[in-house]
């Protein structure tokens, strides 16, 4: 279990003090892929380099295991950091060195013998998928694969939990979505904690179980994915969940009476839900706006709707849709 | 004046001293060279090393008055110029090999002279080295000592071998001068034919060579450094 207790950042800039992160309490239970998303300057990067203390929080405390990490040796952090490994936008391999070398690396690093090292090494690229990689240089690869390398480099020192730095920033949206999946292979394969920080909401959909909204170095709201994102209440999520600002769009529309459909997790991805309602109960519902979601066949998001008619027909829409499991309805 | 430079005479007699003379000095000036620029590179290179290191921010920070003093006796030593600098660790010389004049002599000053910008090379070179490279290292558990030994210094090879030409070529021309001294080589046959004895085809023979050892020096330099860069293979290896 990581425990990420008040932490605060505060940097020395030019004119003052820049405060990167103000009071963050995270709590991430083991095997779980955790997701930390903000928008660019949120402070995402500096609390996950406060997890292996690449930076040093200014207040506050990571407790990983009950190993309070920030009061460790400089020698004792360096062996605890084999077992919190990371990869990076950038990829970060050693240009120099051959694949096969650079998923030893680690293992170099904490004198492991060199024909273990390499036995291992090219376990892993088995595991990421690129065994005939082991000899070629990171710049014969493209970036796709540069990452998977470096994911067997994070690994090779057998981790209890990996930090993704933005790891799928740089990559197209195909690429990204089959690193993702090799994380969550990894992942139930091994059971290692991952946290993965992003500014993207697809990465977060795709592959956490939990989030933690980052909005100016402050967590902002935090829970489970369906829940966060169906039903985003500060401003920041609400941001991220209607990036075009649906919110104002809604609030615009005519003086019908409108209802929202909140989709939560509902088996609904597939079913013309609005039209059925037309012809079972004859109500020809007014879309205002949506914003959903399938995640695997489940719907998330919401719907603004408004019902012609009287409080009758509000009342029949609200009693037909909430009927349905995984779907609130409200008069709004 | 030219004809006379070029005359019969003048060239029958430079071809005699270049093949009765020239070989030596040849060899005094490759040996010279190269050995002067491997212990400007012992001394520099873990000169520069520090002066990346050790500063705020780096993998290993040293106190500032340490760094500050490092900065200041290399900018020091680098604005001497080598005429000067070469009477000036005299003594020096003569501490280590027991003399002040001749060929092994001049190889001191040189030293003294370049391990300084050596060093300031090194330097730029490691600069060069991605500092994400390095994080990532950090993340993985390097100490200092390996961050320098197994990053720093092996990703940036390419740039410390096109560095270590620019020394080298440097350090030849350097060589050429310390004929003043009465340091043997090419230097000293141009500046004794050239200067005290007006044999300027001899002089110019003298100068060819050094061109043609900066050349051969250069682009051997340039297909080492070409060689070693892997981020250059662009063509797939994949076994």
């Amino acid at each position: 279990m990581i425990e990420i207790k008040n932490l605060t950042k505060t940097f020395e800039v030019a004119n003052g003090t820049l405060d990167a992160l103000k009071d963050v309490n995270i709590t991430i239970h083991d095997g779980e892929i955790f997701g930390i998303i903000g928008m660019s300057g949120a402070g995402k990067s500096t609390l996950v380099r406060c997890i292996n203390m690449l930076e040093r929080p200014t207040e506050g405390s990571v407790i990983i295991d009950g190993c309070d990490i920030g009061r460790l040796s400089a020698k004792e952090l360096r062996n605890k950091r084999r077992n919190i490994t990371m990869i990076f936008q950038g990829f970060n391999l050693l240009m120099q060195r051959t694949c096969l070398k650079n998923i030893c690396f680690p293992l170099e690093l904490a004198g492991v013998p060199k024909a273990e090292a390499k036995e291992k090494a090219l376990e892993l690229l088995e595991t990421v998928g690129l065994p005939d990689k082991a000899y070629a240089y990171p710049a014969q690869l493209s970036g796709g694969q540069q990452q998977r390398i470096a994911i067997a480099r994070a690994l090779a020192t057998n981790p209890q939990v990996l930090l993704c730095d933005e790891a799928t920033s740089a990559l197209d949206p195909k690429t990204t979505h089959s690193i993702l999946e090799l994380i969550k292979e990894i992942n139930r394969k091994t059971g290692i904690t991952v946290i993965i920080i992003t500014h993207q909401m697809s990465v977060v959909e795709d592959i956490c179980t939990n989030v933690a909204i980052l909005d100016n170095g402050r967590v902002v709201e935090s829970g489970a994915v369906s829940e966060v994102f169906s039903k985003p209440k500060s401003d920041a999520a609400k941001r991220l969940v209607f990036p075009e600002g649906a919110e104002e769009v809604f609030a615009e529309s005519g003086n019908e009476p409108r209802i929202r459909v909140v989709f939560n997790g509902a088996k609904a991805a597939n079913i013309p839900l609005i039209s059925q309602m037309a012809i079972d109960k004859g109500i020809v519902a007014n879309i205002l706006g949506a914003s959903t979601k399938a995640i695997g066949d489940r719907a998330y998001g919401n719907i603004l709707l408004g019902i012609p008619g009287g409080k009758e027909q509000v009342a029949t829409a609200i009693e037909y849709l909430g009927a349905i499991e995984d779907i609130t309805v409200e008069e709004v | 004046m030219l004809d006379k430079i070029f005359s019969a005479d003048a060239l029958a007699e430079s071809i005699e001293i270049l093949q009765t003379e020239f070989p030596v000095a040849l060899w005094e000036t490759f040996y010279v060279t190269i050995l002067a620029t491997a212990f400007a590179i012992v001394l520099g290179l873990p000169l520069g090393v520090l002066l990346v290191a050790g500063e705020k921010g780096g993998v290993l920070p040293l106190p500032k008055g340490l760094m500050n003093a490092l900065n200041v006796i290399i900018n020091l030593l680098r604005s001497v110029p080598f005429l000067i600098l070469m009477i000036l660790v005299f003594p020096l010389t003569r501490a280590i090999i027991g003399t002040t004049v001749g060929t092994p002599a001049s190889i001191v000053p040189l030293v003294i002279a370049s391990f300084p910008f050596v060093a300031r090379l090194v330097e730029s070179s490691l600069r060069e080295v991605n500092p994400n490279i390095i994080e990532a290292a950090q993340s993985m558990g390097a100490s200092p000592l390996q961050i320098i030994c197994k990053v720093m210094i092996p990703e940036s090879v390419p740039s410390l071998i096109s560095n270590a030409t620019i020394a080298i070529t440097t350090i030849l021309s350097y060589s050429a001068m310390s004929g003043i001294i009465g340091g043997g080589g090419l230097g000293k046959i141009a500046i004794n034919y050239g200067y005290y004895r007006y044999k300027y085809l001899v002089m110019v023979f003298a100068v060819i060579l050094l061109i043609v050892l900066v050349q051969l020096f250069q682009s051997i330099g340039t297909k080492l450094a070409t060689k070693s860069d892997k981020r250059l293979k662009t063509k797939r290896n994949t076994k």
